[in-house]
């Protein structure tokens, strides 16, 4: 199907044009090269059992090839994001106005996803509503099932990773094929997507190789990005063609046309939405807004916050079939309209899911996505993973440094790290604390509470840092110095430095 | 109950008891670029996509021509180039799969990011834009808009069944960040500005046209 003088006729021209390495989309604006290392796997999934990412993150930085690529890779769209923002002269305000937009209709949700659906149906397209992931598997399965369908192209969506879509699938004997190629490199190493924006980032191209000469028999040897990709673009091709349906997510749904969006980089949202003639989308509840003017304050603001482009390659508008097709949209709850009523946390359905979070998260960027055991990771994950189990869960409030620096980078304006300090106090009430983080935390409550003992105990801590031997502070039972160097400690405590050069207590 | 009652009466009991009133868009356009067809093809050149510049006399269309000149299947939706396939002709989606070149005009244009927008009307079968190998897309000066928050008040929003923002060509950069075009679209978008009603041989003038 592909004329062989075609290929690539204008790829290196693109990619050097001008002497210039183009950086838009994905694409880093330094080459990075690692040598070969074997990948280091997620967090272990036991049922229930709390998630310990701390032993996930140790093995992740245990290979230094992967830990260095993904901190590199993820610090540089973060500086990228930095430059488009410095670009645009009103971005605090496009900031402001898009926290403002989600706080209204996050407000006033049953009202829009009212006036959604309606518009939506008056413009042809069958409208669901799923409470959990369990119906949202089944209607889509039933659809499938209405139209005889056996194969599903589909786009890359949080939501139906969150609903263990493919795995029901799966189960259901209906194939499903990842058009992504981050996500579907993962699908084919059966690892869950480890970043929400750029699913594959914690892999080595040797890793990829790997994945694709025993999934696609490539050549083993070859781990030629250019190669790697346009031998999955060879391989996904004809199961595009031959699919019976499509599926995509949705980034925003507009309420006042019934209207659908998906960004894409690869424009894989509108293969799996205009190659087979039925398309179903599944969305949360969380993704509507109000009005066509509020959608430019978002696609403004999405992927210069997730990649530091201007824009994702393909911002696609669905408001109703096309000829001959056939379009269904899942609305899905799923835990989201308790999360509403939950006076601390509400604001986190704000997120539009850029991943600049995650991007600028030290702990992230040196532990890697998958260590967090859960759909979402980084610093949005630590706040809405125990929304969905408090228990499984209760580890991952405590992987941050609290250092804020989410806050600052988030468009929608989600005070991230004060939620995430919210829900340790939150956990400790509900007795969900693991006993070592306990004990100390208790003690440090005490000690924080009075001023004067904390001053008096700094002081000492400080002398004892100074002079104890090491195995005394990185031991078994010192949470805090297993996986960090303890600063040294300054000669004097900022109280002393103040008492002695600004003279009298008041 | 039904699963549509029940979610919103779980909305309803969980709604914040807080005042947040809808806030007023600013339409941001107070320093508009000097030319917008250059800014145009700035954020254009930038995202990966080819401006081709037409020539200042003779055959504006030569720079497509050179383009195609090579190629097994060209598909063209636009009166001003014929291809070797009629997409009249064509009737699955799927046979769409191996053309080489597919020719479109833009519904317009966005000089912020380099967008030209395409929807069912541009494209008589939308996934010609994404099967093909590479994509021309023809586009009238007088139909670049200076932002987006400009473009969401066009009405095709409002009147397309579809309509998609193509910013430069199909890209990914999966693999350790490097960046490659045609992940599983287009490999190359092409831009020759040319006005809607251009005539080679003008035999009767022509009103131009806006939807
Ligand atoms: S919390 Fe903010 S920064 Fe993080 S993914 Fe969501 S919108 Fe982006």
């Amino acid at each position: 199907m592909l004329h062989p003088e075609m290929v690539g006729a204008e790829d290196t021209q693109a990619i050097y044009r001008d002497g210039h390495r183009l950086d838009h989309a994905e694409g880093a604006s330094k080459p990075l090269r690692s040598r070969p290392e074997p990948q280091p796997r997620g967090a272990k999934v036991h049922g229930n059992r709390p998630i310990d990412q701390a032993e996930a993150a140790a093995r992740f930085i245990a290979s230094p090839e992967h830990e260095k690529m993904h901190d590199e890779r993820l610090w540089d769209l973060r500086q990228k994001r930095d430059r488009e923002m410095h670009h645009i002269p009103e971005w605090e305000e496009l900031r402001s106005l898009a926290s403002a937009i989600k706080e209204h209709t996050l407000t006033h949700l049953d009202e829009y996803l009212d006036q959604f659906e309606a518009r939506a149906r008056a413009n042809g397209i069958h409208v669901h509503w799923a409470r959990d992931a369990a119906e949202h598997n089944r209607i889509v399965h039933g659809i499938l099932k209405d139209h005889g369908a056996k194969s599903l192209i589909k786009s890359k969506s949080m939501l139906t990773e969150e609903c263990g879509f493919r795995p029901y699938m799966a189960s259901a004997g209906i194939e499903v094929i990842e058009t992504d190629l981050g996500e579907r490199i993962q699908q084919l190493d059966k690892e869950d997507p480890s970043h929400v924006v750029v699913p594959a980032v914690h892999k080595l191209r040797t890793d990829v190789a790997k994945v694709f000469a025993d999934t696609i028999g490539t050549d083993p040897d070859n781990s030629d990005v250019h190669y790697l990709a346009e031998a999955q673009r060879e391989a996904t091709r004809p199961l595009i063609l031959a699919a019976d349906a499509g599926m995509t997510g949705g980034n925003f749904v507009v309420a006042e046309t019934g209207t659908f969006v998906v960004c894409t980089n690869e424009g894989n949202a509108d293969l799996s939405g205009n190659v087979p003639k039925l398309h179903i989308a599944s969305i949360g509840i969380e993704k509507i807004i109000p009005r066509l003017e509020h959608l430019a304050v978002f696609v403004r603001l999405l992927s210069r916050s997730a990649l530091g482009s201007p824009m994702t390659q393909y911002t696609s508008h669905f408001r109703s079939p096309r000829k001959g097709g056939e379009m269904h949209v899942v609305l899905v709850d799923n835990g989201r309209s308790e999360r509403l009523g939950l006076e601390e946390f509400w604001t986190s359905l704000k997120c539009i899911r850029c991943g600049a979070c995650m991007n600028t998260c030290p702990v992230y960027r040196r532990s890697g996505g998958l260590s967090y055991g859960a759909t979402y990771s980084g610093p949005i994950g630590l706040i809405i993973d125990p929304t969905f189990n408090a228990r499984k869960y209760s580890n991952l409030p405590f992987a941050s440094s609290l250092n804020g620096s989410c806050t600052n980078v988030c468009p929608v304006k989600i005070n991230i790290h004060e939620q995430i300090y919210a829900w340790r106090r939150e956990l400790v009430k509900r007795h969900d604390v693991p006993l070592v983080k306990k004990a100390a935390m208790k003690a440090a409550g005490e000690l924080l509470s009075r001023p004067a003992a904390y001053r008096v105990a700094i002081a000492s801590a400080d002398v004892a840092l100074a002079h104890l031997p090491r195995f005394v502070i990185y031991n078994g039972l010192d949470a805090w110095g297993k996986h960090r160097e303890v600063p040294h400690p300054p000669k004097q405590t900022f109280h002393n430095w103040y008492k002695a050069n600004r003279g009298g207590e008041q | 109950m039904t699963s549509r009652d029940d979610i919103l009466e779980s909305i309803r009991a969980n709604l914040p008891r807080v005042d947040r009133p809808v806030p007023h868009v600013p339409m941001f356009d107070e320093d508009p670029p000097a030319s917008l067809l250059s800014a145009f093809k700035d954020s254009l050149e930038r995202m990966g996509g080819i401006f081709l510049a037409p020539p200042a006399s003779g055959d504006v269309l030569a720079p497509v021509r050179v383009k195609i000149a090579g190629a097994k299947v060209v598909c063209s939706t636009v009166p001003e180039l014929s291809g070797s396939r009629d997409i009249a002709t064509v009737g699955a989606t799927q046979e769409l799969a191996d053309v080489d070149f597919a020719i479109v005009r833009a519904s317009f244009a966005v000089a912020e990011t380099g967008s030209v927008l395409l929807s069912e009307t541009d494209l008589n079968i939308n996934a010609l834009a994404y099967l093909a190998q590479h994509l021309i897309v023809l586009l009238d000066p007088a139909d670049i808009v200076v932002n987006l928050h400009h473009a969401y008040r066009r009405p095709e929003f409002r009147e397309r069944h579809y309509a998609s923002f193509h910013t430069g060509p199909s890209a990914t950069a999966d693999i350790e960040g490097v960046l490659i075009h045609g992940a599983q679209g287009v490999r190359s978008l092409s831009v020759l500005p040319i006005p809607r009603n251009h005539q080679p041989q003008p035999t009767s003038p022509q009103e131009k046209k806006h939807d």
